[in-house]
């Protein structure tokens, strides 16, 4: 329950924290909130030789909008998404989605970047990332490239970053105007891992109609279902439909099984969260497009 | 190995001591600094019994390093209360509404509580279990507990 020895860098730069990870690649692990990485350590199910911490790194801390884009550093804590009025405003998906992570405690200190860099299966920010069409920005000390959140995902606990990169800041852009968002999650007790979670947005055109969809589901990756959303497009929202979409989505779902919960349970949940999602969705998209009429 | 010397401030006293760079806060403030109030339970950010407040922000202490928190201002569970005799009205409403019994979480509980008096001073039950949902207790059921933070709330509403 100690973790093993290693050497402990604290770069106070970014330029800096890029340079050790070129030096140390695969043998060294970067340190944001630690929420994850350290209870790995303490069971000693990873040993990183050495430990670079990007809590001196300020520049990769900030949330901040600009021309509708909502800009967040890797290292800014779950915790301050949580209580910006920006991000209520504007990313409500990813409020609901935080709010389920462990607890006031964790969010305190455990990253956005963190939390997608470290993919686990049941986290909720992966899958708000995804349905959101947020792009993440890597870079290493010789290069930058950007990658779209639904292909930054590759599998359980795997990701596109090399051994030598950072993620370093998030972009998200701003939702189609009269859209809804909705995030749904069952668990044993609030705050433990999620068995099952489901994101939705949709938006409606004049006539009412489904005009944006995106309805992303957690397995060993996030899972896009672009087959519930081709079949939502153009339809009005109603219980019927959101039943079918949620259907198409799950039925060939691959989902594991471990000891908190089968595969079949799973995936009916997540038939069941995906269609309470898109109603919801829905309903909040519809609210915004009446409070628009009214003004 | 490496070793650093730290430096940092815990319950308005200054501390210094020299890490190695594994050593968790919760061993340094225990083991190194006598501070055995702040309590380790699962060691893995599960239980809570390790809350402590860190630069003003309720943090699981055996999920950061001790290096990582040199020049930092800390708050334990030996900080609580005004002074040697009295106590904090959680400490006492905790200690006349039985909220603990064999005590293991209470530290945790009491930083949790503290934090959420400071930022909802009058919460209702929901919030409440909501920010205790972090602290495990085994013993109580929590009715005590969520009982003994409302009647602290009041004292401490009253006093202002």
């Amino acid at each position: 329950m100690k973790p093993a020895q290693f050497d402990y860098h604290d770069p106070n730069n970014l330029d800096g924290a890029l340079r050790l990870m070129a030096e140390f690649g695969d043998q060294a692990r970067p340190l944001a909130g630690g929420q994850s990485l350290v209870p790995l350590m303490n069971f000693r199910l990873i040993r990183p030789a050495h430990l670079i911490d990007l809590n001196g790194v300020s520049e990769l801390s900030y949330l901040k909008e600009e021309n509708g884009m909502l800009r967040i550093g890797a290292t800014t804590r779950q915790r301050e998404l949580e209580r910006s009025a920006i991000v209520a405003q504007g990313w409500p998906l990813l409020r609901e989605a935080v709010s389920f992570i462990g607890h006031i405690q964790i969010r305190n200190r455990g990253t956005v970047g963190g939390s997608l860099a470290h993919a686990f299966p049941s986290a909720e920010l992966p899958v708000a990332m995804v349905t959101l069409d947020a792009s993440l920005i890597l870079r290493s000390a010789a290069n930058q490239r950007r990658a779209r959140a639904e292909d930054f995902f590759l599998s359980f606990m795997t990701t596109l970053l090399e051994p030598a990169e950072l993620l370093t800041g998030i972009e998200v852009p701003a939702s189609p105007a009269n859209s809804g968002c909705s995030y749904q999650e069952v668990n044993r007790r609030h705050g433990d891992f999620a068995l099952a979670g489901a994101a939705a947005l949709l938006a409606l055109d004049g006539a009412g109609a489904i005009c944006h969809a995106r309805l992303t589901l957690t397995g060993a990756k996030p899972i896009r279902s672009h087959e519930a959303e081709e079949f939502l497009l153009g339809k009005k929202p109603s219980e019927v439909v959101f039943r079918d979409a949620a259907q198409r989505a799950t039925e060939n779902l691959e989902q594991d099984s471990d000891i908190h919960a089968s595969a079949e349970y799973r995936r009916d949940a997540c038939a069941v969260l995906a269609r309470r999602a898109l109603i919801q969705a829905a309903q909040r998209a519809a609210e915004q497009r009446k409070g628009k009429k009214a003004q | 190995m490496s070793t650093r010397q730290i430096r940092l401030t815990i319950n308005g006293r200054e501390y210094a001591g020299e890490v190695e760079a594994r050593k968790l806060l919760t061993d340094f403030l225990r083991d190194d600094l006598g501070l055995t109030g702040t309590h380790v339970g699962c060691e893995h950010g599960v239980c809570g019994a390790c809350t402590i407040s860190l630069n003003g922000e309720l943090v699981r202490s055996c999920l950061l390093f001790a290096v990582q928190v040199n020049g930092a201002e800390l708050k334990t569970v030996e900080g609580i209360a005004p002074n040697a005799t009295e106590l904090h009205p959680l400490q006492e409403k905790f200690w006349e509404l039985h909220g603990l019994q064999c005590g293991f979480c209470t530290p945790g509980i009491l930083l949790t509580a503290e934090a959420l008096l400071k930022e909802i001073p009058n919460p209702s039950e929901q919030e409440i279990r909501e920010w205790l949902s972090g602290n495990l207790c085994r013993c109580t059921g929590y009715q005590n507990i969520v009982a003994a933070i409302q009647e602290a709330a009041k004292t401490l509403n009253s006093d202002t």
